[in-house]
């Protein structure tokens, strides 16, 4: 099958190996990830106040889009998740942000929160399933015990994001038993890292990376696994005592699955798109 | 001193938020992980926006220091949405001051060869005017 892809900006560059192996393993899943042509940044916070239209319009576009073509949109990247599942929420129940952003985007067909925004990991759980998806693996995880890193953005507000229970999610943890793995379920583990802070405030996203990493490290954890390029960051250069691995969960599974894709390979992918890259 | 007419109704209007729902239970100061970074907690800025003291709240680095991670707004009682109204208090400060809080030409100092895209727009976003 075939469904529309939202890379977004970083997977093509700093985390092509999220992307990369997303693919290879969609495809070894029996799913086809087709980017959405000229799609912009998504902007990577959702702008929270009601009187700024402009910065959703990316999001808008790339929602339009994807409804004229099969209805559904797959994204991977935590902040793009976010930002374009509020946006549709808002485009289909806020009617003063229905109408500016229409009127702005003058689409040939008014668009009210039609597209359906799909996790990479909601597809896995949903559409394949975990059951699928551990009949598949060939490389198992043999019990590695596995702490899964889920950050802000995918959870919370859970009214909107819709994706897992907020304060104890499980989708992580499933797919970590898919592949044979040991999920270290720690309590931190939907605990803000710190965020962009790492550019204005060192020390704040040190201390608040520190407290994650460091009870993951404690609770056992062997490998942390995330979906966020800003919190794999946070996590590998911002821990001040802490260390452990900590790779994108696209990795992992696609190692699972034996269709991983090395840094060079990832990095071409990347390219291959990208207008940029001379 | 600050130059803005109705700070209470602006933050309002931006916001979407009636700040006198809140009850004052501090929920959200006490599930904010940046709680011990801030010097204005976020039960007290809404409380503040609240009593019409907007004041108080002009250059308090709590606006700096709140991620927008919505711990509290998935947990408070009342629907409140604090992050929502820090958020309304740093646009307003933002867009009084007509300046960015981190200029955009420091921002090349601050990079290095991790650093993904998605941090840099996202702090932009947030210290923009």
């Amino acid at each position: 099958m075939k469904r529309n892809y939202y890379p977004g900006c970083t997977l093509k560059t700093k985390a092509a190996q999220l992307d990369a192996n997303a693919r290879a393993a969609a495809e070894a899943l029996g799913v086809t990830l087709e980017e959405l042509p000229e799609w912009q940044c998504c902007g990577a916070v959702y702008p929270l106040a009601r009187d700024e239209i402009a910065s959703k319009l990316s999001a808008v576009r790339a929602l339009e889009a994807a409804r004229q073509n099969g209805g559904e949109l797959i994204t991977l990247c935590s902040a793009c998740h976010h930002v374009l599942k509020r946006v549709n929420d808002d485009m289909a129940n806020d009617p003063d942000i229905n109408l500016r952003a229409n009127n702005y985007s003058a689409f040939a067909t008014r668009y009210s929160g039609e597209t359906k925004v799909v996790h990479y990991l909601e597809m896995l759980r949903d559409t394949i399933g975990f059951d699928e998806i551990a009949k598949r693996v060939k490389k198992p995880l043999n019990g590695k015990k596995v702490a899964a890193y889920y950050g802000c953005m995918l959870l919370r507000p859970s009214d909107v994001m819709d994706f897992d229970r907020p304060d104890n999610p499980q989708i992580m943890e499933n797919l970590i038993r898919a592949l044979g793995g040991e999920p270290v379920p720690f309590s931190k583990r939907s605990q803000c890292c710190g965020g962009y802070t790492t550019l204005g405030n060192k020390k704040l996203a040190q201390d608040m990376t520190e407290a994650v990493l460091g009870v993951a490290k404690t609770d056992g954890a062997e490998l942390v696994i995330t979906a966020c390029p800003l919190c794999l960051y946070n996590l590998n250069t911002n821990a001040t005592e802490t260390q452990l691995p900590i790779v994108y969960f696209t990795e992992v599974l696609a190692d699972a699955l034996d269709v991983r894709q090395d840094a060079d390979a990832a990095l071409a992918l990347a390219g291959r798109e990208c207008a940029c890259t001379e | 001193m600050h130059g803005i007419k109705d700070a209470q109704a602006e933050v309002e209007r931006i916001s979407g938020i009636n700040a006198a729902k809140c009850m004052r239970c501090g929920k959200c100061s006490a599930s904010c992980p940046a709680f011990e970074s801030m010097d204005v907690h976020p039960h007290k800025v809404v409380s503040m926006v609240a009593d019409n003291d907007y004041e108080g709240l002009v250059n308090c680095e709590t606006l700096w220091r709140c991620l927008s991670c919505f711990t509290c707004v998935e947990r408070c009682p009342r629907d409140v949405q604090p992050a929502n109204i820090i958020e309304a208090v740093r646009l307003l400060q933002i867009r009084e001051a007509g300046e960015n809080h981190m200029p955009p030409g420091e921002v090349p100092d601050m990079l290095d060869d991790e650093l993904p895209q998605q941090a840099i727009v996202a702090a932009m976003r947030k210290y923009n005017k």
